[in-house]
């Protein structure tokens, strides 16, 4: 029926009158400072960064002269223990924080977002680790964790769990899940308060329609709650996932240098500013970011076909 | 005849006994058991290690370390708060920080609020690359460009006729590269707020002879006023809570930020005995109290501007 009628035409929108010109002109105006600032501080030193991973850049250039090596630098990381190492720790790192917080971050947000007396405390509690600084809340693990005087050795001798007291972070076999440690306490609220966000804005009245058809809460939980906090989920994951990938603070409060504890970005800086090999660095900065836009480009596409 | 058998079915099927457990008094309190016991435990695992930095920092020297540990300090001391606030380093560190997110937050600010209003209140071509471009800058890696900016500041960089002036060790070098992160989130956040204002607002405004700028700060920036504070918060801590630029670009402790002056009380390694862990301690908490007050007295603020920096991006 509908395609039987002639559309009637649309009115032309190609002409801009004189105000929507000026209205544009005033808005790119207004749009300088930012874009100016966005550009020397990120575009300019990016486009940089590649460039100087093609040169041996020193940080001290005057007594190295700066010149085009082509693809060494890369050659060299390629080949690099250390930078290989790097990468898989940090891909361990990723993997065990972001699904441990994830679980723990929807129990809690699940937990929080059922209504009970409280509930606003809860909330406020759960900013404390996110609000305290990354360095801090890492030297207050470090301190927990300390083979002699942690509370965590004491606690586990205590009940039983440990047989004897563990150093935690100098042992390579226990230093991974340590730094993992830190992370999830500091970030699994903040992972929650996303989730919970998601949470608050299905429909009640779903859930009391599954209640009149007599679905489990589980099934409501299958059914319901997963499928539609799914954009949460994935916009959590991605935040999650990018974060981890490029993990420095913790890292480097537990380990310093140590060479066997290394983080790409751990890796990266140390290069840089601790031998002063800007172009080295460039050309490690490189890879990790391929590798962090390979992760964005999977969760993309993953988010692209359950849309479809 | 469908009909019927289901009606017959619903009645007819048997309640499970948990259901039925649930519905008694008795039933009712004992399912609330786990459910409290889980609340408790997210209590104790969220607050625990706060507890400790607490704990460890009223707690003597002597009693430090010794075993058994004490839960809770027998001889509560002020020493190590004393010792850690007579410091310069760290009363420096202070000063320092508070100069940085200070000012990297009110930079932010200004410039961040008025491409919000181009961004949030004007219609015009490229606004939506502009949004992308804000956006990925949210998400940038800022390791990438650590060796760029390292280079940039030593005062030999040239760009065009541009001498790109020496900030390597000064506080200026962080505000400058702070920006990376604060100036992109506050504009994609701050446009959102923008957005939400009623479309109609300016009118009035433009009727009565307004221009678009006094439009910009005497409607529109008090509207939005909630929007400011909430982003300006969270700006701030973000500045105040970096560590990777701040431990790259400073090198002399009397510009140390906080995180770095927190950091070099340990120091890459060294043992229990050598790290004054009580002063330590006492630094941790001077240092997140504040945070922790500002976070909870504007808890709801914060958790909207959150969630419209992360969900709805």
């Amino acid at each position: 029926m509908s395609s039987v009628v002639t559309p009637t035409p649309a009115p032309r929108r190609r002409r801009r009158t004189k105000l929507q010109r000026r209205q544009t002109r005033l808005a790119w105006l207004l749009l300088v400072p930012a874009l100016l600032v966005v550009a020397f501080v990120a575009i300019y030193p990016l486009g940089k960064t590649v460039y100087q991973s093609f040169t041996n850049q020193q940080f001290l250039a005057g007594i190295t002269p700066t010149k085009w090596v082509g693809l060494d630098n890369y050659t060299q990381i390629w080949h690099d223990p250390a930078w290989k190492h790097a990468v898989i720790l940090t891909l361990k790192f990723t993997v065990i924080t972001v699904s441990f917080e994830f679980v723990l971050g929807l129990i809690i947000a699940l937990v929080v977002n059922s209504s009970f007396k409280g509930r606003g405390v809860m909330r406020a509690v759960m900013l404390v680790p996110w609000a305290i600084p990354t360095v801090v809340a890492a030297e207050m693990w470090k301190w927990m964790l300390d083979d002699t005087f942690g509370v965590v050795n004491d606690l586990g001798v205590r009940t039983h769990v440990l047989s004897h007291s563990q150093a935690w972070i100098s042992n390579p076999s226990t230093s991974l899940g340590a730094v993992c440690a830190v992370d999830i306490w500091k970030t699994t609220p903040f992972v929650a308060l996303l989730l919970l966000a998601g949470l608050q804005v299905i429909p009640t009245d779903l859930y009391e329609a599954a209640d009149v058809d007599g679905a489990s809460k589980l099934q409501q939980f299958w059914r319901i709650t997963l499928p539609l906090l799914k954009p949460a989920i994935l916009v959590t994951l991605i935040f999650r996932t990018l974060d981890a990938l490029r993990v420095f603070d913790v890292f480097a409060v537990f380990f310093g240098n140590r060479l066997d504890t290394q983080s790409m970005a751990i890796y990266i800086q140390s290069a840089t500013v601790g031998d002063g090999n800007v172009g080295l660095g460039a050309a490690a900065s490189v890879f990790m970011f391929l590798i962090i836009a390979f992760f964005v480009v999977i969760y993309v596409t993953f988010m692209r076909v359950n849309e479809e | 005849m469908s009909s019927a058998a289901e009606s017959t079915r619903q009645v007819s099927r048997p309640v499970s006994r948990v259901v039925r457990m649930r519905k008694s008094p008795v039933g009712r309190f004992l399912w609330k058991v786990p459910f409290w016991t889980l609340i408790a435990l997210i209590f104790i695992y969220a607050l625990f290690p706060f507890y400790w930095a607490l704990r460890s920092a009223f707690t003597p020297d002597q009693a430090l370390f010794n075993t058994p540990i004490q839960y809770f300090p027998h001889n509560p001391t002020l020493q190590n708060f004393r010792d850690v606030l007579g410091s310069s380093l760290f009363r420096h560190a202070l000063l320092n920080s508070t100069i940085v997110a200070g000012s990297v937050t009110l930079i932010s600010l200004v410039i961040g609020s008025i491409a919000a209003y181009a961004l949030g209140r004007f219609r015009f071509r490229g606004k939506s690359s502009v949004l992308y471009l804000m956006l990925s800058m949210t998400i940038f890696p800022q390791i990438a460009i650590l060796g760029a900016l390292y280079t940039m500041f030593t005062g030999f960089h040239v760009v065009g006729p541009f001498h790109f002036p020496q900030l390597y060790d000064t506080l200026w070098a962080l505000i400058f590269s702070y920006l990376i992160f604060t100036l992109p989130f506050t504009v994609w956040v701050l446009t959102g707020f923008m957005r939400a204002l009623p479309a109609d607002l300016e009118e009035a405004a433009y009727v009565d002879g307004a221009t678009p700028l006094q439009v910009f700060y005497k409607v529109l920036l008090p509207l939005i006023a909630p929007g400011l504070v909430t982003t300006g918060l969270l700006a701030f801590i973000a500045a105040w809570n970096e560590f990777l630029f701040a431990v790259s670009f400073i090198q002399s402790p009397g510009k140390y930020t906080v995180p770095v002056a927190i950091f070099s009380f340990t120091g890459s390694s060294g043992n229990a005995f050598q790290t004054p862990w009580g002063q330590l301690m006492a630094a941790t908490v001077v240092v997140t109290v504040p945070l922790i007050a500002a976070t909870l007295l504007l808890q709801k603020r914060i958790l909207a501007g959150l969630t419209a920096g992360a969900v709805k991006g």
